[in-house]
């Protein structure tokens, strides 16, 4: 069977639900593939940060566009996905850290965010049952937090009910030229006849990509995650420490999530991300020293996700070099969930008006074509040897 | 040094203790509960004057065998009693004992894990004073407590009637027995259960006698609820002729059978299939309890088959760690060994027959029903879920968006329920519903336990 259809979106995570929704808002026909169930990998295990502090410099733009429309989330979809505006403290427990906050700070204040410094009194005022370790903290009133088992799905079915199709449990067999469009060729031998795609396949993105000879040093991995039990509500922002040792929030209803480095090496082919014992007694010794009221709290569940990394720490963003009106979006690096929806405006942008506003050109996947630098996160933020995690086959 | 772990301090890993000590080695003995024995046969905290040879009745001669049989391997084998294991990874299992976290590497696993309760939701089934069948023995063994005064034990299993002539024993008043299987079932099931005339006539005694002391014994019945403002005041019930029925009580046992504890079967590597006979998910094994490199499966814990196959299960699965280690054994100990867990098995599925998880219950359940009990979810919000567009069909899935199985048990107890659910809400075969996946920790584990480690 063959149809035709304006734009395919390949992959239903965050970034491929909301290049949906924005594609058929602005009036093309779209139709989203989903191997597995939409928002089911990385998508809808992530920690749900919606974090404004301490982003690489380039992607501010990008993120303050995404924040912006997070904050619009339920007027767009009609549907709330737990958003709330927490704040996100960013903590240091020496004056190395506290002079990285500085200097993140700055950074984000010439983007026109509002970051508030607070010093040690100040912070064991504001938050009394934190330890005695943190000295300093800065502290932004925007950053946000998001229930990503929630999202992708809710976005889905707004997208949906404005005339999208969304094929789950199906998978992308092929991807061809046809004239100047597409034939996108799924595993129950359908054709799609279509003049864009859109490459959001996320840890297994490189599939397509590589059809059309462009490729990128992507590997798979993902952040040990615990929750504890419910507890009274007491931690209202989302908080971090610099070293990434404890990322953790509470939700109102009382379970604290908690996050921490060093990332595990996943393997998108046989769909496992584990969670060492080991990383989890990490992150409960990490957790009970910034917030030792946690000392007694039961952890009930851990998990993580398929996340595909890159070695500068940076997606792939944009159009393709090799293969006009082949859109890539893959790579987030483990933070995809703040920046989805900026990300899906601008490939909304680059479909319909061929240009954007937003710069992205830091992101294009021509970058991989030379040496790129290698982010200093990846010695720090993970424990295996990224070159030996490379996609396989 | 041959490094050998055996999780599970009941029939099934006392005797594959036993064995592997006859071989000459010094297998560790990991036990979550402070006492040997497992749950059936569970000694009582020591403080307690329990007359365990009234409570244990016909079992009184195995009861003393089993223990008689540690108390002689203490002295050969590495026992660490009060030790939860929590996870496994990588030839490790992560331990808790006294709140302190701890690891225990080995060569080869054998998990005897046991069985818990099998429970479907029923409206008023979170009330106080509800107790699950397997919790209120255990309740009365270990601690010498009986659940109510005037309690009713309902659902369909064997253990409801040794457990209400154990309560009857130990002087609680039982108000009545009610068995959700009509008795046409278990005349069906008879072929099975035959396999074991022994256990079947012990049953049919167990029956006997709580009907020479006068307790009313219901066949047939469909609970419509437990009654009760802030604690159970009464059970509801339509009997098999269509009357309804309400039966006073201040506490309830409740339960449908046993199901597998396999957590840490599955983060050991073990793979699963589904058994339509017990209509859950069971541990792939060999005859002999392989269940994959290093690993042995026994027990309740592998397929549940009671404590005589438990021994039995528990001893083969030595055996083979025993062959599979350079230590071959003669066939001849193997054979009636294998034919006897056969046997035992075979009379375990005339027994899922004869008292039946209830299927229709599931479809039959109001939506404001609580089916995770950690976590609040009822039954409505479960079907909405998986009616909306794009709603998942999966138990996984399910769980991701509902928090069904996502508390303190991670669905240990909801699970088997909300298979069916999610099952009948898609009109779809049970096993396509799946089964909810497991992660370390199996049970909750406090920070503290990190404390003091090293980084």
């Amino acid at each position: 069977m063959t149809t035709k259809t304006r734009v395919v979106v390949v992959g239903g995570g965050l970034i491929g639900t909301w290049t949906a929704l924005f594609l058929i808002k602005r009036g093309l026909k779209v139709t989203l593939i989903e191997k597995g169930v939409v928002g089911a990998q990385s998508s809808g295990t992530n920690f749900g940060n919606l974090r404004l502090q301490g982003r690489h410099p380039g992607q501010y733009p990008l993120s303050l566009r995404s924040q912006a429309i997070w904050e619009e989330i339920e007027e767009l979809i009609g549907d709330r996905c737990e958003f709330e505006k927490t704040g996100h403290l960013y903590i240091a427990v020496n004056d190395a850290e506290q002079e990285k906050l500085e200097q993140h700070a700055r950074v984000a204040e010439s983007h026109g965010l509002v970051i508030e410094r607070v010093g040690r009194d100040e912070l064991h005022r504001r938050w009394p049952w934190l330890g005695e370790t943190p000295q300093a903290a800065t502290y932004s009133a925007r950053d946000a937090t998001a229930n990503p088992r929630l999202v992708s799905v809710a976005v889905a079915r707004a997208a949906q009910r404005l005339g999208v199709e969304v094929i789950e449990n199906t998978r992308v067999t092929e991807v061809s030229r046809n004239g100047s469009g597409f034939a996108v060729k799924t595993e129950i031998g359908r054709v799609l006849e279509c003049d864009a795609v859109v490459n959001s396949a996320g840890a297994w993105a490189l599939e397509i990509a590589e059809t059309f000879g462009e490729t990128a040093p992507m590997f798979a991995a993902g952040p040990p995650q615990f929750v504890t039990e419910p507890l009274p509500y007491r931690v209202t922002p989302s908080i971090q420490a610099v070293d990434g040792s404890a990322i953790f929030r509470q939700i109102p209803r009382g379970n604290v999530i908690f996050a921490g480095y060093p990332r595990t090496a996943a393997d998108h082919v046989l769909n496992r991300a584990p969670v060492p014992p080991v990383k989890t007694l990490n992150g409960m010794r990490s957790l009970m020293k910034i917030a030792p009221f946690l000392k007694s709290a039961q952890v009930i569940r851990v998990w993580s996700g398929i996340e595909g990394y890159l070695p500068d720490m940076l997606p792939v963003i944009g159009e393709s070099e090799v293969a006009p009106g082949l859109y890539h979006a893959f790579g987030f690096c483990g933070h995809g969930f703040q920046v989805g929806p900026g990300v899906a405006a601008v490939l909304a942008d680059l479909i319909v008006d061929g240009r954007t506003d937003t710069p992205i050109g830091i992101f294009s996947i021509n970058r991989f074509k030379n040496a790129v630098q290698v982010s200093d996160k990846l010695a720090r933020e993970f424990d295996m040897p990224a070159s030996s995690n490379s996609r396989a086959g | 040094m041959h490094n050998v772990v055996i999780v599970g301090g009941g029939p099934a890993g006392i005797r594959a203790a036993s064995i592997l000590v006859e071989a000459g080695l010094k297998p560790i003995l990991v036990n979550e509960t402070k006492q040997a024995g497992g749950q059936g046969y569970r000694a009582p905290a020591k403080s307690l004057a329990l007359d365990i040879k009234a409570l244990m009745g016909s079992e009184a001669g195995k009861y003393q065998r089993l223990h008689t049989l540690f108390a002689s391997l203490q002295e050969r084998i590495d026992y660490r009693p009060g030790t939860l294991v929590w996870g496994t990874h990588e030839k490790v299992l992560h331990t808790l004992c006294d709140g302190v976290a701890g690891t225990i590497p080995y060569d080869a696993l054998i998990l005897a894990t046991g069985a818990t309760d099998r429970i479907m939701p029923l409206p008023g089934w979170t009330l106080p004073g509800v107790f699950t069948l397997g919790g209120a023995q255990v309740i009365l063994k270990d601690q010498g407590c009986l659940i109510g005064n005037r309690v009713v034990f309902l659902g369909s299993s064997p253990l409801l009637f040794l457990a209400a002539l154990q309560y009857h024993k130990s002087g609680a008043s039982v108000a009545a027995v009610v068995d959700t299987t009509p008795l046409s079932a278990k005349r069906a099931a008879i072929r099975d259960l035959a396999a074991s005339p022994r256990t079947l006539a012990r049953g049919m005694l167990y029956r006997t006698a709580l009907h020479m002391a006068g307790i009313p014994i219901i066949d047939g019945a469909a609970p419509l609820g437990i009654d009760g403002t802030d604690h159970v005041e009464g059970v509801r019930i339509k009997d098999r002729r269509g009357r309804e029925r309400f039966i006073a009580c201040d506490a309830v046992a409740y339960g449908y059978g046993l199901k597998p504890e396999t957590q840490l079967a599955e983060l050991a590597g073990a793979r699963f299939q589904f058994d339509p006979d017990f209509r859950l998910w069971l541990p792939e094994t060999d005859a002999d309890g392989r269940a994959g490199a290093d690993l042995y499966l026994a027990g309740d814990g592998a397929a549940i088959g009671g404590a005589d196959a438990a021994e039995a299960s528990g001893a083969l699965a030595a055996y083979a760690l025993l062959a599979d280690t350079g230590r071959p054994q003669p066939e001849s100990a193997l054979a009636p060994l294998r034919k006897e867990i056969e046997r035992l098995r075979r009379f375990q599925r005339g027994l899922a027959k004869a008292f039946a998880w209830p299927v229709e219950q599931a479809a039959a359940l109001s939506d404001e029903t609580i089916v995770c009990r950690c976590e609040a979810v009822t039954v409505g919000e479960i079907r909405a879920a998986v009616r909306a567009p794009l709603g998942p069909r999966e138990v996984n899935r399910v769980k991701a968006v509902t928090r069904c199985g996502m508390g303190r048990c991670q669905g240990r107890f909801c699970g088997p329920a909300l298979q069916e659910i999610v099952a009948g809400t898609c009109n779809a075969p049970i096993a396509q519903a799946g089964r909810l996946r497991v992660q370390a920790p199996v049970k909750p584990i406090p920070l503290h336990a990190a404390a003091e480690l090293e980084p």
